[in-house]
């Protein structure tokens, strides 16, 4: 039963520490968690060989969850490429997390909680992606929604982390409703939720229209809209994004876990998952293509000029998944998983540095408030360049052949949307490469800016978290070289075989591979302007930032300050909300309701009975009045015949 | 048809009346007399629930049928008998009721100091009251026992409850007894026509369309506030801040029930064409009910309001799906019932725990409960997620349910219902950190303990059932399938028909 380990190790693993956690102590729940993942990576890599490599996709059925009418899902591990992929990658990556965190939370008060967390939160994610049907999918997705918000809020003596929790969740459930809704729309176009029987049903439906809000709709359009709001959500895309950067309240690990291998990876695998649908909705396919695009530059804008190192990482992951969205949008479902399999290693390897860059400058975040430590820390710095790289796209390491892959398809989809696409990444390819260096060099050279006592301390990690730094090192130098030809060359169908199903007018996978040099130059080209920009601007001519942010005030204010989105909100649904539960409260409740109602009915059969009987008073009385109230109301309706 | 071979319902409704006449013969001093009180009331509710449970495993889930039948002559020669049965859609509330009562008993054992006897006669007296009027399949009796419930839980409220226990035990009376008044005028009517108040002649009797509309309107005025719909539900939040916690528990957990039972078992079956035509209606009050409270959860300032709307919000989904009329609002109806039932008795009993040692319900009045109580963190952390309708807890599937059945008859619908998965999670998180997260700063808050072994006891079952209902809900739900199936079926020929007689 390896499949059923490769999901289940971590529960068990979280629920030893969860549970035992203050019997085994510290170090017990550390072994117990880390143990649990090192045998979840173990089954979890042999399937991911076995299923994907051999072509030994299979389903695992566990039980009965909901059943009702025709309405059935089931607990079952489904291992096709698309999910072997994602949980060999999960289980790999979470356990090198997991490995890192036994060194940075070694000073923490609750280290059980934590790590029973950690688990907890990748098995959510393994549910997630083995699910054979989408209501087991959506038990995954809000399982990861909830472990994301007990992680972020993990410190939840701190009021920041307890609001950005808060915030996580909550917007996530913005986009939990498209998903909800979205399940309600396949099922009652499929009669199923479960996968191979909605994918069966589809393409007899093509023209089923379905009426919502006044309009008459195609059904699967619909479909496809609501499932990518709710992917909107979990990927932190345009507008649903506002919770990704104050997630970083969490600890760094969490952050990588988060941010990286799993969670807000979860909307491209779930458009992936869902690529029979999408590939017969060509309008939930385009909004999917520019909202990406959008936020991949959006994202990109708003990097370049944060001071907090993790923040700088979490709106270049903004920026990523956008890549891989719009990637899905041109029908290039083999590129998005590919972008999102070597960026979870080069992310994790960036979060990871950064973790360890805090935990060396005594918990310090501010870039502004660090520089020249490079010596000091070797390794760390070592990796940060070697995950900026793959980041940037430079070749050979593994973004440049995602990163490449992704623009290709853009481009070669020859639509509008993909041109656009195409614009939007090759502009963000450049701010990406910028703000990569830019945090580079601000952290680690020029003159230290930080104290001298913080400075004295400054020191290398150890090496339970720098050994995974190295081996996430390895995976972001190599995992674009090594699997660019199963998962995206010119025999990607046989690989991905039947867990991805790409219509044969979306030619964008095949075409992609024949686009001009300069297209495939391009992003090469943005990659290293960029981090010429930002040498000179940061080490050749330091004064030059601050002068440029002097001279163009309002467009440093607007994007420092996030394009105001969160300001937006607060003020369009926050607020008006609180008030307007007040205002229902006092105003609806008591002045009306209660006023008219109950209270004022009481005052009146106290009026009414003091006037016709003045002895009596008292309950029995009340019920006779009211007797007689509904006699009188009978007797009417006998005489006015409704009766 | 009883295969028993003892009157089983009987059994479990009567013994517990039985246990509160012991009680009631209890002499001696006070202390001895409440000892004897709370472990007879204690002895003779788990007896009641050992024997329910033979409802668990010998209800045959394949059937529609009415099953442990008993019947008797009362006033026969008026069409009146005492008939007692269960068919799926009452019998899990009978298991609901049995299970709840044994623990209210338990969470009262310490907080109760005062007229220990008369507090636990009440409890026994209303189990009577509860499982008698999930078992009856007589209008008459059905009516006794519903308004039968109204008397000691008027009397907890009003005799046990806080300070404004009278104004709020008034409201309550006032409010179901203006609906009880109507439904007996109803039921009246009803038996004029039918000739008997038999329940199963009384679903296979035809009501004339004409007349369906005002027995609707009769039956909703009873019902409507039980569960309690908008805009009839502002004696809830009263009624819940001034009942002790045990009695809110019941409250929230079988007596709201009442109402969405009450549609099941008449409205919808007895007067098909009603229910079809005023569906939208029910449906305006229900969006009405699932937003307007859940906003003003936001704004509140007490934990028990907080819940006590949050209640209504929840119910909110229940009559939502019930008037769906299909398999899966139906379905996730009942489901939504249930798991309402023991998910907020549970945070009920969450915020008992806090009130037993502080004495407030002020939510500002605590905060960083965790560092002092971390069992009593992680357990409420599990209701609220059951509150906010988690995947994997009991609350998700009657929710999801509605809202895929919601769907298929009114996509706006739902839609705005889904909005209350945003603000249920809003009100309940946010509950959450005022009361358990942050730093522990007030000097009162030090010297709080974390949960004893009473109180874990307590909790035990409830977060058990939580997590048994949303990991493997279909063993709950396979005693339903057959009866919800039955009642579409029911529902959709009656409507039929009356088509086909308006066509011609």
């Amino acid at each position: 039963m390896i499949e059923v380990g490769s999901v289940f190790f971590p529960l068990l693993g979280a629920l030893i520490a969860g549970f035992l956690g203050r019997a085994i102590g510290d170090r017990g729940a550390q072994i117990a968690t880390v143990g649990c993942m090192v045998l979840a990576s173990i089954c979890g890599v042999w399937l991911f060989f076995d299923v994907a490599f051999s072509g030994n996709a299979r389903t695992v059925e566990l039980g009965t969850w909901i059943a009702s009418g025709t309405l059935e899902a089931s607990w079952a591990l489904r291992f096709d490429t698309l999910s072997a992929v994602m949980v060999g990658m999960v289980t790999v990556i979470s356990t090198l997390i997991h490995l890192y965190s036994v060194g940075y939370m070694s000073h923490d008060s609750s280290i059980p909680r934590f790590m029973a967390y950690l688990s907890l939160f990748t098995f959510a994610m393994l549910m997630l992606v083995t699910a054979d049907n989408l209501v087991q999918l959506f038990f995954g997705w809000e399982g990861v929604g909830l472990c994301s918000y007990l992680l972020i809020g993990f410190w939840y003596d701190r009021e920041s982390a307890n609001a950005a929790a808060i915030k996580a969740f909550l917007v996530n459930r913005v986009g939990d409703i498209g998903f909800a809704l979205g399940i309600a729309g396949v099922y009652m176009l499929t009669d199923s939720v479960a996968f191979d029987a909605i994918f069966a049903a589809l393409p007899r439906l093509t023209g089923e229209t379905i009426r919502f809000a006044g309009m008459t709709l195609n059904a699967i359009e619909l479909c496809g809209v609501l499932l990518f709001i709710g992917a909107m959500g979990k990927s932190a895309q345009l507008f649903l994004h506002t919770w990704l950067p104050d997630a970083m309240e969490g600890p760094t690990p969490v952050s990588a876990l988060i941010h990286a291998a799993t969670m807000v990876t979860a909307g491209v695998f779930l458009v992936a998952r869902m690529s029979p649908l999408f590939e017969l909705a060509p309008f939930a396919l385009g909004m999917v293509t520019v909202i990406g695009a959008s936020t991949a530059l959006f994202a990109a804008t708003i990097g370049c000029v944060q001071n907090d190192i993790k923040r700088i990482i979490a709106y270049s992951t903004c920026s990523q998944l956008g890549y891989m969205f719009f990637a899905a949008g041109v029908s290039a479902y083999p590129a998005a998983i590919f972008h999102l399999f070597t960026h979870a290693f080069f992310k994790a390897l960036l979060f990871l540095g950064a973790g360890s860059v805090i935990h060396a400058m005594s918990d310090e975040q501010d870039i502004r408030k660090m520089g020249g430590i490079w010596r000091k820390v070797p390794i760390t710095y070592a990796v940060m360049w070697i995950g900026s790289l793959a980041l940037a796209g430079v070749p050979f390491f593994a973004g440049y052949y995602s990163k490449d892959m992704v623009l290709e398809t853009a481009w070669a989809a020859g639509t509008g949307v993909g041109r656009y696409a195409f614009i939007c990444g090759i502009l963000a390819a450049f701010l990406t490469a910028f703000y990569s260096w830019r945090l580079i060099i601000l952290t680690f050279h020029g003159e230290p800016r930080a104290d001298a006592h913080t400075m004295a301390h400054v020191h290398e990690s150890p090496p339970v978290m720098t050994v995974p730094l190295i081996l996430l090192a390895v995976g972001a130098v190599l995992a674009g070289a090594v699997f660019y030809e199963p998962f995206v060359g010119h025999h990607f169908q046989d690989f991905w075989r039947a867990a991805i199903r790409i219509a044969p007018e979306n030619q964008a996978m095949e075409a992609a591979h024949d686009v001009a040099l300069w297209v495939k130059l391009l992003p090469v080209l943005m990659g290293a302007s960029g981090i010429a920009l930002a040498y000179l601007f940061y080490m050749v001519f330091p004064t030059v930032p601050a002068q440029l942010a002097e001279r163009f005030r309002g467009v440093y204010l607007f994007l420092l300050n996030k394009w105001y989105f969160d300001e937006i909100y607060d003020r369009l649904f926050v607020r008006p909300a609180m008030r307007l539960g007040q205002m229902l409260w006092k105003g609806g409740d008591g002045a009306v309701i209660d006023r008219f109602g109950p209270d004022g009915l009481a005052a009146a059969t106290q009026r009414a009975t003091r006037a016709i009987v003045r002895v009596q008073t008292g309950l029995v009385y009340h019920y006779a009045f009211a007797m007689l109230i509904g006699i009188v109301v009978l007797v009417t309706l006998f005489a006015t015949g409704r009766l | 048809m009883n295969t028993l071979g003892f009157p089983l319902l009987s059994l479990i409704t009567f013994l517990p009346l039985a246990g509160a006449l012991i009680i009631a013969s209890v002499r001696g001093d006070e202390e001895t007399v409440a000892r004897n009180a709370r472990w007879t009331a204690l002895w003779t509710s788990g007896i009641v629930l050992l024997l329910s449970l033979i409802l668990w495993f010998r209800f045959d889930r394949t059937t529609a049928e009415f099953q442990f039948v008993e019947q008797a002559a009362w006033l026969g020669e008026w069409g009146i008998g005492y008939h007692m049965g269960v068919d799926g859609l009452s019998v899990l509330f009978v298991l609901l009721s049995t299970v709840l009562t044994p623990i209210c008993v338990v969470a009262s054992w310490e907080s109760v100091t005062s007229r220990v006897r008369e507090y636990m006669i009440a409890f026994l007296v209303l189990e009577t009251m509860m499982v008698g009027m999930f078992c009856a399949l007589d209008f008459v009796v059905f009516y006794i026992f519903f308004e039968g419930v109204l008397i000691p839980m008027f009397l907890i409220i009003g005799v046990w409850g806080g300070p404004r226990r009278v104004y709020a035990a008034f409201k309550f009376f006032l409010y179901t007894l203006l609906g009880s008044v109507l439904m007996l005028l109803a039921l009246i009517w009803l038996y004029l026509d039918a000739g008997t108040t038999d329940i199963p002649t009384l679903i296979a009797h035809r009501v004339a369309p004409a007349a369906q509309f005002w027995l609707f309107i009769a039956f909703f005025a009873s019902f409507a506030v039980k569960v309690p719909m908008w805009p009839l539900h502002t004696w809830l939040p009263d009624a819940h801040v001034e009942a002790p916690t045990a009695g809110s528990v019941i409250l929230a957990g079988v007596l709201l029930k009442m109402g969405g039972y009450g549609f099941l078992r008449f409205s919808l079956p007895m007067l098909p064409d009603a229910s079809e035509q005023l569906a939208p209606f029910i449906f305006a009050l229900s969006i009405v009910a699932i937003i307007y409270t859940s906003l003003v959860a936001l704004a509140q300032t007490d934990v028990k309001k907080l819940i006590a709307y949050s209640s209504v919000a929840h119910m909110g989904i229940v009559t939502l799906g019930l008037f769906t009329l299909n398999t899966q609002g139906i379905e996730g109806a009942i489901f939504q019932m249930l798991s309402h039932g023991v998910v907020s008795g549970a945070l009920f009993l969450v915020v008992g725990v806090i009130y037993d040692r502080m004495h407030t319900r002020e939510i500002a009045a605590y905060g960083g409960l965790v560092h002092r109580m971390p069992r009593y963190a992680l357990l409420f952390m599990l209701f609220t997620m059951a509150s906010v309708g988690l995947p994997g807890t009991s609350g998700f599937v009657g929710e999801f349910l509605a809202i895929v059945g919601a769907w298929q008859v009114n996509r706006m619908l739902a839609l705005l219902a889904a909005t209350g998965m945003v603000l249920g999670a809003a009100y309940m998180l946010w509950l959450y950190r005022r009361v358990i997260f942050g730093q522990l700063t007030k000097p009162e808050l030090k010297g709080l303990f974390d949960l004893s072994p009473r109180e874990a006891a307590v909790f035990a079952p409830l977060a058990l059932l939580t997590l048994w209902m949303g990991i493997y809900p279909s063993s709950f739900s396979g005693f339903y399938g057959a009866s919800v199936a039955n009642l579409i079926a029911q529902h959709q020929a009656a409507v039929q028909a009356t088509r086909q007689l308006a066509g011609l």
